[in-house]
């Protein structure tokens, strides 16, 4: 009994570090989408802020400044989108399949030639990097049956970004429905021409809304390179930015509903992690890959209406043009 | 705010505006007097909306200068506008469907970085503005849960929840059954007995004489003419919108009416379990004759003829060639231009014409199976362009070069590349829908010659037109359509009177 | 959208627009040549010889460019429907498994059937991966962006699972199939000319190159010339208008999909049959995400479609050179090159548009055509 305990606790404490970066990288996506600028370049721009917080922190030593330096490469990309998708009425998906591009060769280019290490950035110190925080009493109730294992593995011994994480739900979710700009948000992704004669720039909201979604594939892509791992690594993010974009439309474009969907996937890696090469009764041998597949073949579904329906942004990925 | 007394609301001074070569507004000069009901008649493409949006900042003037109450007014965003006082009411509702009436007023106007003490203060005040003025609308209501009419009242509640003095209506009765415009114009005139300053755009005549002080009359980007209403007569309007004098009446032959060449039997479209777009919809109409289908905009014309266009399937009842019953066998639109049938759509922009295709490829279009199109496995584009060659010339496309985009073609003459094309497959049944909106007085009488002169080869044609009087002109017979229904059936001969009766639904049976 | 007076002669819109917008990709890619220390110039030239100055680089630099024509023409074909088929990718690595089991298994036929049928094999896998997506779309309403992004996960997912579980032999560490025997293989260009008596380079160009430009033929005539190409093409432009004129958007979205796909999958009889003989892992590596820019820049037609792909594969053989002869510049400044490429033609097409059409006002010979 206590094993199981264990071995759930074990796989929930992993499934929160790994949907960490999955649920900033999806509310980053929330900002964006809900604005109508849809964003397939999530995976660039955690890999560019991965790489930024990865380089930072290795020269200055500190952990925060990494964060700060993945914040402003994030956004600069997501500034680069917004002035192709925005001002120039660019399409939304070439963008956003450039800008994934450019992030992975410029990433791998400029890791290789400033550190000589292969593309990845040099191993960091721990003082370069945001450690785990013991919660008073961690250790003392760490015997405890269940409580032990809920406060001492699950709430406590996170680092910083994970809890930062968690309050962005909330905090997003004030934002949008209590919160002049939300209610702004929510219009222009609906319909920019109301928002337009009512005497507001869509085109300035469009930006604030890429700029939050910059920021926060800042965080997404700092928790990779300088809290999870202690270097950045080529093509380190594999995947998570549309694991995030799956877990938006799965999460209808919600913020609460998007903590589920990013721990749900979080989840399900960590039992891919946990689960490889055990054998089920009556299953037999699950296989890794499609545990994998799963979060894609649930968003397929979900969109497809078989099961519920994800109905988009009314206004998503059309540029506005003023109507003559 | 110290105001220069007896100053009009509004004064335009020289407003001109152009679109590349197209002058949409010439040396405009207006002025609109304080708590009065202004309007602005003009055709479509007077240059009525480009004028009101130069007025609400979503366009700068190329020259001119705009006076708000006696003061020089430097608008250049609808911010601008708002802050001098101007409310507009879109013809397309500038609405967020899934929002609250009440999230809709308080867009942009939400008094604060967070919602709550704005949403709870515009409350209170939406409350009193509806009371004032009889805009009943709930405001905790969704709304994509409102009538049309309700919704415009929000909009009118936006403009007056931003302390508008001045509101600009842009052709609000359009979309509006005959109840909900009566009650529009109540409401228009309390605004105006508060001291509010209505200018009402639109081109319908009959509203113009019904609520305005004083009118002006745009045409080809220019007011012709700015009268007070009491002094005009509708005649007189008519002719100061269109240039000249207005002589609907077309030459038209007699042709005896001979057998029956097309029959729709109870042809319905449920929406839903009570609301149908189509309510059972008999008609017949004979070789030699036209049947011209009235009736307000959204009454169910647009159905009735994609119905018979083969566009849907998603209906019940049949349709009869010559006494053969085509349908539900038969029901796609390619099957229904092999039997016979030819249907111009009501919107060539977006059915009839493929705007970036040359006019020879959209000569074919519908018609590009056929045999005489193809060599072996490909299309034979050398009789592909003799064939299109052929229709520009006979219905004296301007320029008649088959090579051009559709799009590069002025307005009318793209509704002739769409008539050459469904004329000449020589069908025995016609569905012509709004033959000649957005299209030129010369075009128009050009269109007008080519459906009698069908109806004159004993073509069976039924005409769904807008415009009142271009059925009148050519109908052999008027079928009024209310609500999905045929209410009545007339002469062209009968009065205005009668057949707004009809078309208002008043002879309808109510509650439905 | 932007009003008729901003156009602009069909030729400046069709080649001088994508110039400008290369040249600007590439502006930009000089800055970071020289951010990290080494000059544009001498990268330039180090590029251009190794794609174009010897014949085994040419060999290469067109080995690669079969590749781009094929994801070009799949995305371009999708595209002229009014689709946007982000699934190039996994349609070409389902495509592979189709090459690779043909090979493997059917490999007693002679090798002219077996090059038919790996062709039939691979366009079925690659039209069956994007049929699900277009079916999703056609009758249940769920964009194929999202489903074929999601699709090519899924697909990678799948081939891993088979190469590791299935079709690596048995023993084997690696994620591969067993190599192909020396007779299911596409015959190498070098070796058709050798026995026609020509000597050139040695290099993996093989006879796909000749099938992707048979396929560009077939693909202009398919569009501009058949009456399924007219119907795309309507279906494409203007919904509303193929309904009203007969066809079914719904049948055309599917069609064009599953002819996207096996177009996609020409990529993998290039890499597979052609090249590696043997089912590897990845071996898309980006191509249908470039193809999207390919065709972009190409117009969507075959001609266009062919100079983009040669564009882009003199960069990926001068950059494999240049990664050769400068070890401070990696094969990633390539993928990035290509990235900037994409945003600039892509995303960006209309950049240099209003200074365009300024110059061109300025120009007193251009007369105006009057309607």
């Amino acid at each position: 009994m206590a094993d199981v305990v264990a071995l759930i606790a074990l796989i929930i404490d992993s499934a929160i570090r790994l949907s960490v970066p999955l649920l900033f990288a999806c509310l980053a996506g929330l900002y964006s989408e809900r604005s109508s600028i849809f964003d397939i370049g999530l995976e660039g721009k955690m890999l560019g802020a991965a790489f930024a917080a990865g380089a930072i922190a290795a020269i200055t030593g500190s952990a925060w400044m990494g964060l700060l330096a993945a914040i402003a490469a994030s956004s600069a990309l997501a500034l680069l989108h917004g002035f192709a998708c925005i001002t120039h009425r660019g399409n939304q998906i070439v963008s956003g399949v450039a800008i994934n591009i450019i992030a992975a060769g410029l990433t791998a280019q400029l890791g290789a030639s400033w550190f000589s290490q292969g593309g990845q950035t040099p191993s960091l110190p721990n003082t370069a990097r945001f450690l785990p925080l013991e919660w008073p009493g961690a250790e003392a109730l760490a015997g405890v049956p269940l409580i032990g294992a809920v406060y001492s593995e699950l709430l406590s011994g996170h680092n910083i970004l994970v809890y930062l994480a968690a309050a962005t739900v909330p905090l997003t979710w004030w934002v949008l429905y209590r919160t002049r700009f939300g209610l702004r948000l929510r219009a222009v992704g609906e319909n920019p021409a109301a928002v337009d004669t009512a005497g507001i720039s869509v085109t300035w909201l469009r930006y604030r809304a890429v700029i939050c979604c910059g920021v926060l594939c800042g965080f997404a892509g700092a928790y990779l390179s300088i809290a999870q791992s202690a270097s950045f690594i080529k093509d380190m993010t594999a995947g998570k930015g549309f694991i995030a974009l799956a877990a938006l439309i799965f999460a209808k474009w919600r913020p609460v509903q998007a903590l589920g969907a990013c721990f749900l996937f979080g989840l399900l890696d960590a039992v891919a992690i946990r689960l490889q090469g055990v054998a089920f009764p009556l299953i037999g041998d699950v296989p890794v890959q499609f545990v994998q597949a799963v979060p894609y073949i649930l968003t397929v579904v979900l969109l497809a209406g078989f099961v519920g329906r994800a109905i988009p942004p009314k206004a998503g990925g059309v540029p506005y043009v003023k109507e003559r | 705010m110290a105001e220069t007394a007896g100053s009009p609301a509004i004064r335009l001074d020289g407003i001109s505006k152009s679109f590349g070569p197209v002058r949409a507004n010439r040396d405009i000069s207006l002025a609109v007097e304080k708590g009065s009901i202004h309007g602005i008649v003009g055709e479509n493409g007077a240059g009525k909306s480009t004028l009101m949006s130069i007025l609400y900042g979503f366009y700068q003037a190329d020259a001119g200068s705009i006076h708000i109450s006696g003061r020089p007014a430097n608008i250049r965003t609808p911010q601008d506008a708002i802050a001098a006082g101007i409310g507009m009411v879109h013809q397309h509702f500038m609405l967020v469907d899934p929002f609250t009436v009440l999230e809709n007023v308080i867009l942009g106007a939400e008094g604060g970085l967070t919602l709550r003490q704005g949403m709870d203060q515009a409350r209170t005040e939406l409350i009193a503005l509806e009371r004032d003025y009889g805009l009943e609308v709930s405001p905790d209501a969704t709304v994509s849960s409102l009538t049309v009419g309700q919704q415009q009242r929000v909009e009118i509640l936006k403009a007056l929840f931003r302390q508008a003095d001045i509101l600009i209506l842009d052709e609000p009765t359009g979309v509006l059954t005959p109840a909900e415009a009566d009650h529009l114009f109540r409401i228009l005139g309390q605004l105006r007995d508060t001291g509010k300053t209505v200018i009402l755009i639109t081109h319908k005549l009959r509203e113009i004489m019904a609520i305005t002080d004083k009118v002006s009359v745009m045409r080809q980007g220019e007011i012709v003419d700015t009268l007070h209403t009491k002094d005009v007569s509708l005649e007189k309007l008519a002719e100061l919108m269109v240039g000249r004098r207005v002589l609907m009446q077309v030459d038209k032959q007699t042709v005896d009416a001979g057998e029956c060449v097309f029959e729709a039997r109870d042809l319905t479209i449920a929406k839903a379990q009570y609301v149908r777009s189509l309510d059972k919809v008999s008609l017949r109409v004979h070789s030699g004759e036209i049947v011209g289908i009235a009736g307000v905009a959204g009454n169910g014309q647009s159905e009735l003829l994609e119905v018979i266009g083969g566009m849907r399937s998603d209906y019940t009842g049949d349709i009869m060639m010559r006494g053969r019953t085509l349908r539900p066998a038969i029901s796609a639109p390619d099957a229904i231009r092999a039997n016979g049938m030819a249907h111009v759509p009501e919107d060539r922009h977006r059915m009839g014409l493929v705007m970036p295709f040359e006019a020879s490829e959209n000569c074919i279009l519908g018609y590009h199976n056929e045999d005489r199109y193809q060599r072996g496995a490909l299309l034979d584009r050398a009789a592909i362009l003799s064939d299109a060659a052929g229709k520009l010339e006979r219905f004296d496309v301007r320029p008649p070069n088959p090579h051009l985009p559709a799009s590069s073609f002025s307005g009318g003459n793209q509704q002739k590349i769409v008539l050459a094309r469904e004329f000449e497959h020589d069908p025995d049944f016609l569905a012509v829908g709004q033959p000649t909106r957005g299209v030129d007085i010369g075009a128009i009488e050009f269109i007008h010659q080519h459906l009698l002169d069908m109806r004159a080869r004993g073509k069976a044609i039924l005409l769904v037109s807008v415009e009142l009087d271009e059925i009148r002109a050519l109908a052999d017979r008027i079928v009024v359509m209310f609500a999905g229904r045929i209410v009545g059936e007339c002469l062209p001969s009968v009065s205005d009177a009668q057949i707004g009766a009809l078309m208002a639904g008043l002879e309808a049976e109510p509650g439905v | 959208m932007t009003g008729s007076h901003e156009q602009l002669p069909p030729w400046a819109t069709a080649v001088v627009l994508p110039l400008l917008n290369v040249a600007a990709a590439l502006a930009v890619s000089g800055v970071v040549v020289w951010l990290i220390g080494e000059s544009p110039l001498e990268v330039v030239s180090l590029l251009l010889w190794g794609a174009f100055g010897w014949g085994e680089g040419v060999g290469y630099t067109l080995f690669y460019t079969t590749n781009f024509i094929f994801t070009g023409l799949a995305f371009g074909i999708a595209f002229h429907a009014g689709l946007f088929n982000i699934g190039a990718e996994g349609q070409a690595y389902l495509g592979g498994l189709g090459v690779a089991l043909a090979c493997l298994y059917l490999d007693f036929l002679p090798l002219p059937i077996l090059i038919v049928v790996a062709i039939a094999a691979s366009a079925a896998f690659g039209a069956g991966w994007a049929f699900i997506p277009a079916w999703l779309q056609a009758r249940r309403g769920s964009h194929v962006v999202i489903t074929t992004i999601m699709f090519n996960f899924i697909a990678a997912s799948l081939m891993v699972y088979l190469l590791v579980n299935v079709l690596a032999p048995a023993g084997s560490m690696q994620p591969e199939s067993e190599t192909f025997s020396d007779h299911a293989r596409l015959p190498f260009l070098h070796d058709i000319a050798a026995a026609l008596g020509v000597q050139i380079a040695t290099s993996p160009l093989n006879l796909s190159f000749v099938w992707a430009l048979i396929c560009c033929v077939g693909f202009w005539v398919l569009i501009w010339r058949t009456r399924l190409g007219y119907a795309l093409r309507t279906a494409g432009i203007n919904p509303a208008a193929a309904v009203y004129a007969g066809m079914s958007p719904g049948r055309l979205t599917i069609i064009a999909m599953m002819l996207s796909g096996a177009l996609a999958s020409g990529m993998a009889l290039n890499e597979i049959m052609g090249s590696q003989h043997r089912l590897i892992l990845e071996f898309t590596a980006g191509y249908g995400f470039v193809g999207i820019a390919v065709a972009l820049m190409g117009r969507s037609h075959p001609a266009g479609i062919v100079l983009a792909a040669l564009l882009f594969g003199a960069l990926y053989q001068g950059g494999a050179e240049l990664a050769f002869e400068k070890p401070q510049i990696t094969r990633d400044m390539v993928v990035m090159i290509q990235g900037l490429i994409i945003f600039f033609a892509g995303a960006m097409e209309h950049f240099f548009r209003p200074q365009l059409v300024r110059l061109f006002s300025l120009m007193p010979s251009t007369s105006r055509q009057e309607a």
